[in-house]
């Protein structure tokens, strides 16, 4: 293998080699070294004309023809709106960018040298300036504007009725917690965490007693949904690409996005025609070796059905009595009266 | 426009130069030169070599994302153990490489190797002055950029593998060894690299700035500076300004790995354990590192866009147009770029409020771009365009700067941002307006200058293919990561077949990874062009591009010291091409106002008068580029 790879590198340097010596000959014969400009000129001015039309025909194609494959279907309230504003900026930025285009490469081909022109002498305009500074400048603020609407509409706080969900990611998983009945995250404390209470919950919070886990998060349509996300270890970020969710989590201090699901999972797959399909969280933060690993689904579903999952959810004391053990006998009698209701 | 007052300092005060300009041996030469000429081509040699290590890295992950079934045994007699026994890449190391990429392009290539070469060899030649105002701290910002690169370089080959935690380095990840490999001694010797960069960087800062505000020769003011000195000018400002910025979030990173305190880290259970940590903040260290992060980018990209200038212009036959409105456009960029860092925060947890005020101000920084942009497109208007491959590196540029530019327009905009962030939009977008722009500019000043510092010429034919195959390769790399970003796929994945949503595209990525080779590879023709020209490259006329500054009338090779005899004055900007009147289609900087009446425009005469003032006052003849005055 080693000795095919040096052969084929050796190869490569004598054609080169060869193709430089043979130019560099001819060039001389020529005398093209004395003139200002050589016939290359002409090439290179006609190969840009020629990149115009060929990339631009290309990008063209391929933008139209990969439409749905680049598309992800949205999934949110806020999805739509910042996909209008991707596209809307898509638009503006696409004109720009195919206008200059054709004016850069349309110039270098129009205004190659020849002998008998001779280049304006043209400074400054300083009307063109101001002209070329307020106008982008206006576009810029329409564009701002907007965004900034559409920023703090998201950032603002969730509804007070937003079901509330806490994600922890670690290396290289999520953890999804539920409030439970109450509705209450319970407290929690990293220097608590240990092999059977990962999560670090202080159990000692009758606010957690109701809490439970969940390997998936289920969340119901059309109601909003708020994401208490806090790291373990080191930074995370959570991804969920049809909900154009992105949040990172961090160690020591508490993040959260709020949003509203449209679609059910069914929905969706009825629509892409994909029984396959579900909605995935991804990590966008390096956090490490298993950083491309940290997958976990989100399944939105109908409120009822949702309330009916929420009901059968096991809390963590059910699954394991043995959290409560050190807690006070308060908390204790606590927990045996929410686990008979 | 002032010509007065400028004083003779640099004439009489640095002839001692030439006196011992013979008794230079090797080592004084080649190794420890006071010379900024050596210097600047020492940090392009050096640069050279980064460029090739840096690209490599690039090849190797790029073949791991283009091939995810590959088997890279063949790979062994190079990466060892990172090469597990079904032939798989490492996924600690893959992120190893990914971070040593970023580090040794944004770091050694595009700050050390552009603004270091340039900023150090056309400072002193454009500006009319003997050398630097410190030569000896300039040879020692070099040798620190050395000691940087060896420990860099250490870094690749140790058992831990160099630092991954990307090139920005955010703890904990890069805190904790417990975290990544990469994150033990490879990150020691990462930031320890580092410190002796940024040390660097300092040094030869100062000396641009107090060179450019000092020695400039009789009657270079500012208004008649090059483009390429204001741009290094600035440069050199914004990088000590935001450099020990960069120095201070390190220090504290050090003291978190070592001393055990929590500038970074809070409530951490990593490995089995609780850590002692609390009250720390990691988002503290971004708006550190991206206090400085974000003017990297206007470090290593307006030295391009100065060199740009220049080259167009002189190969457009034209002024460049609005020289005035570039230098503000630059002053613009310069002080806005200080007030942006926060953009690239936009979803890291800081609060929502600050996440507006920087997009508004992000936005704002585009309008001093688009001007640069519309200058560029004017002033091919109606040229008389000579395709050096100076110049195809030049108009690749502009391109780039364009097509990467308006993607900027979304990402700054943190509406759009929060699904656009940490994919590969975001990679397509700096890899073109920051990485291959700047790179351009690289090539562009190589190409244009390289007959002043070598004395020869490179073959332009050469030239041509390096640039189509580049230009093209570069496009076919990174245009097809815009559409792979926007389906979401999430930068620093070793693999996507995890996921659902970005299973495919596997065709779209080997086609990247296949056109990077090739890109990859066209850099050869450039390697063998420049060091083959430097030793049996065509001889060099004096003026090759027959351009205005005064570098072009120094002798082919000039001696420590660069001009034999006086420093020549200067009388004009140094855009006078194509003047209406003129004999030739350009003016060097050098001939007077008043010996050109024919070309005078309305507005010189009063220039003309007040140069025959200052002539009759110190009663000297008009000089002409190299004229020496008998004394």
């Amino acid at each position: 293998m080693g000795f095919l790879i040096a052969l084929g590198v050796l190869l490569l340097v004598s054609i080169i080699w060869m193709v430089y010596r043979i130019q560099t000959l001819v060039s001389v014969v020529k005398g093209s070294e004395k003139k200002v400009a050589t016939g290359s000129n002409k090439v290179n001015a006609a190969l840009f004309l020629l990149f115009l039309i060929g990339s631009g025909v290309l990008m063209f194609w391929y933008s139209i023809k990969e439409f749905d494959t680049y598309h992800l279907p949205i999934a949110s309230e806020h999805g739509v709106v910042t996909d209008n504003l991707f596209w809307v900026t898509m638009a503006v930025t696409g004109i720009v960018f195919i206008i200059t285009h054709i004016l850069l490469f349309w110039f270098s081909y129009r205004y190659q040298y020849k002998e008998e022109n001779t280049a304006a002498f043209y400074p400054d305009n300083n009307k063109l300036e101001i002209l070329w500074t307020l106008v982008p400048a206006a576009v810029l603020t329409v564009l701002v504007v907007s965004g900034w609407k559409a920023w703090s509409d998201i950032t603002a706080p969730a509804p007070e009725n937003a079901h509330v969900i806490e994600v922890m990611g670690y290396q290289f998983a999520w953890e999804f917690r539920y409030p439970g009945k109450d509705k209450q995250l319970g407290n929690y404390d990293y220097r608590l965490i240990n092999p059977t209470n990962s999560r670090g919950i202080d159990f000692t919070d009758k606010n957690a007693l109701d809490d439970f886990p969940a390997q998936k998060v289920v969340i119901p349509v059309g109601e909003p949904v708020l994401f208490k996300i806090r790291s373990r270890d080191v930074l995370h970020s959570v991804f969920a690409p049809h909900m154009r969710l992105k949040m990172d989590a961090v160690p020591g201090m508490p993040t959260r996005f709020w949003f509203v699901p449209t679609k059910t999972t069914a929905q969706m797959r009825a629509e892409l025609k994909d029984d396959e399909f579900v909605y995935e969280i991804a990590c966008t933060e390096v956090c490490g070796g298993g950083h491309f690993s940290m997958r976990r689904e989100i399944e939105v579903v109908e409120p009822e059905e949702y309330q009916k999952w929420f009901a059968e959810q096991k809390t963590f004391v059910e699954m394991d009595p043995a959290l409560i053990a050190d807690a006070p006998s308060e908390i204790k009698e606590l927990a045996q009266i929410e686990s008979a209701e | 426009m002032a010509v007065a007052n400028v004083s003779t300092h640099g004439a009489s005060a640095h002839d001692h130069h030439d006196d011992h300009e013979h008794s230079d041996n090797f080592i004084t030469k080649y190794i420890f030169s006071t010379d900024h000429k050596m210097i600047g081509k020492q940090f392009l040699v050096t640069g050279i070599v980064w460029a090739l290590i840096g690209g490599f890295l690039s090849i190797l992950f790029r073949l791991q994302l283009g091939f995810p079934d590959m088997d890279m045994t063949f790979l062994k007699p190079i990466l060892g153990g990172w090469i597990d026994e079904s032939g798989a890449l490492d996924t600690n190391f893959y992120l190893a490489l990914v971070t040593m990429h970023g580090t040794i392009m944004v770091f050694f290539v595009l700050t050390a190797g552009l603004s270091g070469t340039f900023s150090n060899y056309l400072i002193p030649l454009q500006i009319g002055a003997r050398d630097m105002a410190s030569g000896f701290m300039n040879m020692l910002s070099y040798w620190l950029f050395f000691i940087a690169g060896i420990l860099m370089f250490i870094s690749l080959f140790i058992e831990t593998g160099p630092a991954g935690g990307g090139w920005v380095i955010y703890p904990p990840l890069s805190a904790l060894e417990q975290a990544i490999p990469g994150s033990g001694l490879g990150m020691t010797l990462w930031l320890v690299a580092m410190v002796f960069f940024i040390a660097s960087q300092l040094m030869g800062g100062i000396n641009y700035i107090s060179t450019v505000i000092n020695l400039r020769t009789k009657g270079m003011s500012f208004s008649r500076l090059p483009l390429t000195i204001w741009s290094f000018f600035l440069t050199a400002i914004i990088g000590l300004l935001s450099f020990p910025v960069l120095f201070s979030a390190a220090l504290l990173l050090v003291f978190d790995r070592s001393f055990g305190t929590s500038f970074y880290l809070s409530d951490i259970y990593i490995g089995g354990e609780a850590l002692p940590n609390t009250g720390g903040s990691a988002v503290l260290f971004q708006h550190l590192f991206w206090f400085l992060g974000h003017p990297e980018v206007y470090i290593v990209l307006l030295p391009a866009l100065g060199i740009t200038s220049e080259v167009i212009a002189t190969n457009s036959r034209k002024p460049i147009f609005g020289y005035k409105a570039m230098i503000l456009s630059m002053l613009g960029i310069t002080v806005l770029s200080f007030v942006v860092w926060a953009h690239h925060m936009f979803v890291s947890g800081m609060n929502p409020f600050l996440g507006s005020i920087f997009m508004f101000l992000t936005l704002i920084i585009a309008v001093p771009s688009a001007v640069k942009v519309f200058n560029y497109l004017t002033t091919l208007w109606r040229g008389n365009l000579i395709f050096t491959p100076a110049m195809l590196f030049s108009i690749g540029l502009v391109s780039f700067f364009i097509s990467g530019g308006l993607t900027g327009i979304f990402l700054g905009n943190s509406a759009v941002d929060i699904q656009l962030h940490d994919t590969y939009f975001v990679v397509a977008h700096f890899h073109l307006v920051m990485g291959s722009a700047s790179f351009f500019g690289l090539m562009a000043g190589i190409y244009h200058w390289f007959p002043k510092m070598f004395g020869r010429m490179m073959d332009a034919k050469l030239g041509y293919i390096h640039f189509w195959l580049t230009f093209v390769g570069v496009y076919m790399v990174f245009f097809p990561m815009h559409y792979i970003g926007i389906a979401g796929f999430p930068r620093r994945y070793y693999s996507w077949t995890n996921f659902n949503f970005a299973d495919m595209y596997t065709d779209l990525n080997m086609f990247v990874s296949v056109a990077a080779i090739i890109t990859f590879g066209a850099q050869f023709i450039f390697l063998f062009n420049f060091f083959y020209s430097m030793y049996k490259g065509r001889k060099a006329s004096l003026n090759p591009w027959r351009s205005n500054t005064l570098e072009w009338t120094t002798p082919l090779e000039p001696g420590h010291g660069n001009w034999p005899g006086e420093i020549p004055t200067v009388y004009r900007w140094p855009y006078d091409y194509s003047k209406p009147g003129a004999k030739e289609d350009f003016i060097p900087q050098t001939v007077p106002l008043s010996s050109t009446p024919e070309s005078n425009l309305p507005h010189e005469a009063e220039q003309v008068k007040l140069e025959r003032e200052i002539m009759a006052e110190e009663g000297s003849d008009i000089l002409v580029a190299n004229e020496s005055k008998e004394s």
